[in-house]
C-alpha cells in the first residue's frame, strides 16, 4: 500500500518539477525516489496484510513482483534522458507517465478486490497507449498507437464483461468473499464464463497465440524505449496479474481448463519462434520472441501451487535480458529510419563491450547456461514434468532449439560482417544500464536460490 | 426497484446486455471508420455498465453501482487518449479510415 502511494506521489512530483524549471533534475530525482521506494517495498517483505477493506492486499507475491517492476522501471527511466533529447521540453511528461505506469503495475499484482485490478490494468494500458503514440510526427508511431489502443480497449471491454459475470454469480468483488462463495455454497455455472472472458482479455494483454496479432505491428511502430517497456514490463505485469487471478478465482482447475492452457502454450511457442525466423526487423523479431516467451510463462498456470517462484524467476530473467538487449538496440538504431539486422553489421569490431552484452542477452533468451535464461527454462520444465504434461516439455525444448536460429542471425551479423557506418560516441546512460542489467542477469543465474526461495 | 426487476426478469437484463455487447464487438470488427469503432467500444463498456447496475439491484448490494462510476471514469480517460491519437493521425494522413494504416507489415 505504501509502495502504491509513494509511486503515485513520485509521479506527481516529477510533473511539478517541470513547473519549477528543474528539467535536468527530473531523471536523477526519479531514480533516487524509485530506489527509496524499492527499499521501502523490500523492507515490507513478508508482511501479509490488507488495506482499505481488502482493496489492496500486500503479501509475499505482491512485494516480490513489485520489487522486480521497480528495478525494471529504474532502468527504463535511466535511459529516458538521452532517448528523449530531441523532445527535452517534454521529459517530465515521459518520466511521469512511466512512473504512473509503474503504479498501475503495482496495483495489478497487489489487488484484493476486482475493482482495484480493473483500475490497475487501465492505468497501465492508458499509459502505454500514450507512450506508443508519443512520437506524434511519425506515422508509424501513430499507427502503432492506434492499433494498440483499439486492441487494448477491446480487451478491456472483454475483461470488464468477465468481471461483471463473476460479480453477478457471486455477489461481490472482494476476492475473499468470492472464495467463500465458490467453496461453500451453490453458485451459477456461468461464473466460469466470466473466468473464461477474464482469461481471454488477459491473454490479449500478454500477447499469446491466438490473441497475438497486434503485437508485431505495435512493437515495430512504437519508439524503441516504449517497445522495451511493453516487452519487458507490461508483459510480465500482465502475466503476474493473470497468475494471481487464477490462483484466487479458480483454485481447483478442471481438465478442460488445463487443455486450453496447454494448447495456448504450444501454439505460442511454435508460432512465435517460427515466425521470428523470417523477420528482418529487430523489434519485430523481438515481438515474436516475446510471444514465445509468453507461451513459456503461461505454462506456470498448470502447476499453481508451487510455480509462483518459478514465474518470478522466469519473469526476472526475461525482463532483465530484454532491458540489456534494448539498451544496445536503442543506441545502434536511434539515428536510423528502421531497425533491420544489417544495422548491426560489424558492430562487434567497433564496440566490443556493447556487442558482447548484446550477445550475452540473446544467449540468455535462447537458454544457454551460466545466464539466467537457461535456469529459468530448466526450473520451469522441471516443474512441468511433475505435473505430467510431457508433450508440453518436448514442444518447449524443440521451440528453444528453433529460437537459437534467429538469435544467432543477429550474433552472426555482429561478428562476421563488415560495415563502414560511423556511430556517434556511446552515451554513458546506455552503457551503465546495459552493464548493470547483464550483471543482474548473470547474478540471478549464478545464485538462483535467492530468487526461488523468496516465495517459498 | 425490486418490483420492476421481478416484473421484467433478471434474465432479460442479461439478454439485453449481451446483445448490446455483441453489437459493440461486431462494430469494432466490421466497421472501418475510427470514430465508429470508438463508439462501438463505448457501447461494449456501457452494455457491461447496464449489467452491473442490474446485478447490483438483484443482489441488493451497492458495490456494483460504485464500480460503474469507476468504469465510466476509465472509459472517459481511454477515449480522451484515443481521440488524441486520432487527431495526430488525421494531421498526418488527412483521413480517419483505418484501412489507410498499412505501414506496418511483415
Amino acid at each position: 500500500m505504501n509502495t502504491l502511494i509513494a509511486i503515485s506521489g513520485l509521479g506527481i512530483l516529477s510533473l511539478i518539477a517541470e513547473i519549477f524549471n528543474a528539467r535536468k533534475a527530473i531523471v536523477p530525482m526519479t531514480i533516487i525516489g524509485l530506489l527509496a521506494i524499492l527499499g521501502l517495498t523490500a523492507s515490507e517483505f513478508g508482511l501479509d496484510k490488507g488495506y482499505y477493506n481488502n482493496m489492496v492486499v500486500v503479501d509475499k507475491f505482491s512485494s516480490a513482483f513489485s520489487c522486480l517492476f521497480i528495478i525494471i522501471t529504474i532502468f527504463l527511466v535511466a535511459m529516458s534522458h538521452d532517448f528523449y533529447k530531441n523532445q527535452s521540453t517534454k521529459i517530465s511528461d515521459f518520466v511521469a507517465i512511466k512512473v504512473f505506469l509503474l503504479a498501475g503495475a503495482v496495483a495489478m499484482v497487489s489487488f484484493g478486490n476486482l475493482s482495484m485490478f480493473f483500475l490497475g490494468i487501465e492505468v497501465l494500458s492508458i499509459a502505454l497507449y500514450i507512450l506508443a503514440a508519443s512520437n506524434r510526427l511519425n506515422l508509424k508511431s501513430n499507427e502503432a498507437g492506434m492499433k494498440y489502443f483499439l486492441m487494448g480497449s477491446f480487451a478491456s471491454g472483454i475483461i470488464l464483461f468477465g468481471i461483471c459475470l463473476v460479480y453477478g454469480a457471486t455477489g461481490s468483488f472482494d476476492l475473499k468473499a468470492i472464495y467463500q462463495v465458490i467453496h461453500y455454497s451453490n453458485f451459477p455455472q456461468w461464473y466460469f464464463i466470466g473466468i473464461v472472458l477474464l482469461l481471454i482479455g488477459m491473454l490479449f494483454k500478454i500477447a499469446t497465440v491466438p490473441f497475438h496479432f497486434w503485437a508485431p505491428d505495435v512493437y515495430e511502430g512504437s519508439p524503441a524505449l516504449t517497445t522495451a517497456t511493453m516487452s519487458s514490463l507490461a508483459k510480465i505485469v500482465a502475466m503476474a496479474a493473470l497468475f494471481r487471478l487464477v490462483v484466487k478465482l479458480l483454485p481447483v482447475q478442471s481438465y478442460s481448463f488445463q487443455v486450453i492452457i496447454v494448447c495456448v502454450a504450444i501454439a505460442s511457442m511454435l508460432v512465435g519462434n517460427i515466425m521470428a525466423l523470417r523477420q528482418n526487423n529487430v523489434k519485430r523479431m523481438f515481438a515474436f520472441s516475446g510471444i514465445s516467451h509468453a507461451g513459456f510463462m503461461v505454462m506456470t498456470l498448470l502447476c499453481l501451487n508451487n510455480a509462483a517462484s518459478v514465474l518470478l524467476y522466469y519473469a526476472a530473467a526475461y525482463a532483465v535480458a530484454g532491458i540489456a538487449f534494448f539498451a544496445v538496440v536503442i543506441y545502434v538504431t536511434r539515428e536510423k529510419q528502421n531497425e533491420t539486422i544489417d544495422s548491426f553489421n560489424g558492430f562487434g569490431k567497433t564496440h566490443p563491450l556493447l556487442a558482447g552484452i548484446l550477445t550475452a542477452s540473446l544467449l540468455s533468451m535462447a537458454g544457454i547456461p551460466i545466464l539466467a535464461g537457461f535456469f529459468a527454462k530448466f526450473f520451469l520444465l522441471n516443474q512441468l514434468i511433475q505435473t505430467g504434461w510431457i508433450v508440453l516439455v518436448i514442444v518447449a525444448v524443440i521451440a528453444s532449439i528453433i529460437s537459437v536460429g534467429y538469435y544467432f542471425k543477429i550474433i552472426l551479423a555482429l561478428y562476421t560482417k563488415d560495415s563502414e557506418q560511423n556511430l556517434p560516441a556511446v552515451p554513458l546512460a546506455y552503457q551503465i544500464v546495459a552493464v548493470l542489467a547483464l550483471l543482474l542477469n548473470i547474478l540471478i543465474g549464478l545464485f538462483p536460490g535467492y530468487v526461488l526461495n523468496l516465495l517459498g | 426497484m425490486d418490483n420492476i426487476l421481478q416484473e421484467i426478469g433478471m434474465e432479460n437484463y442479461i439478454y439485453l446486455s449481451v446483445i448490446l455487447f455483441c453489437i459493440g464487438v461486431f462494430g469494432v470488427l466490421y466497421r472501418r471508420n475510427a470514430i465508429i469503432m470508438f463508439m462501438s467500444i463505448e457501447i461494449m463498456l456501457n452494455a457491461v455498465n447496464l449489467l452491473f447496475v442490474a446485478f447490483s439491484t438483484y443482489h441488493q448490494d451497492a458495490q456494483g453501482q460504485v464500480f460503474v462510476f469507476f468504469s465510466m471514469a476509465v472509459a472517459a480517460a481511454e477515449v480522451a487518449v484515443g481521440l488524441a491519437i486520432l487527431v495526430s493521425i488525421f494531421r498526418n494522413l488527412n483521413s480517419i479510415d483505418i484501412d489507410n494504416l498499412k505501414n506496418l507489415k511483415g
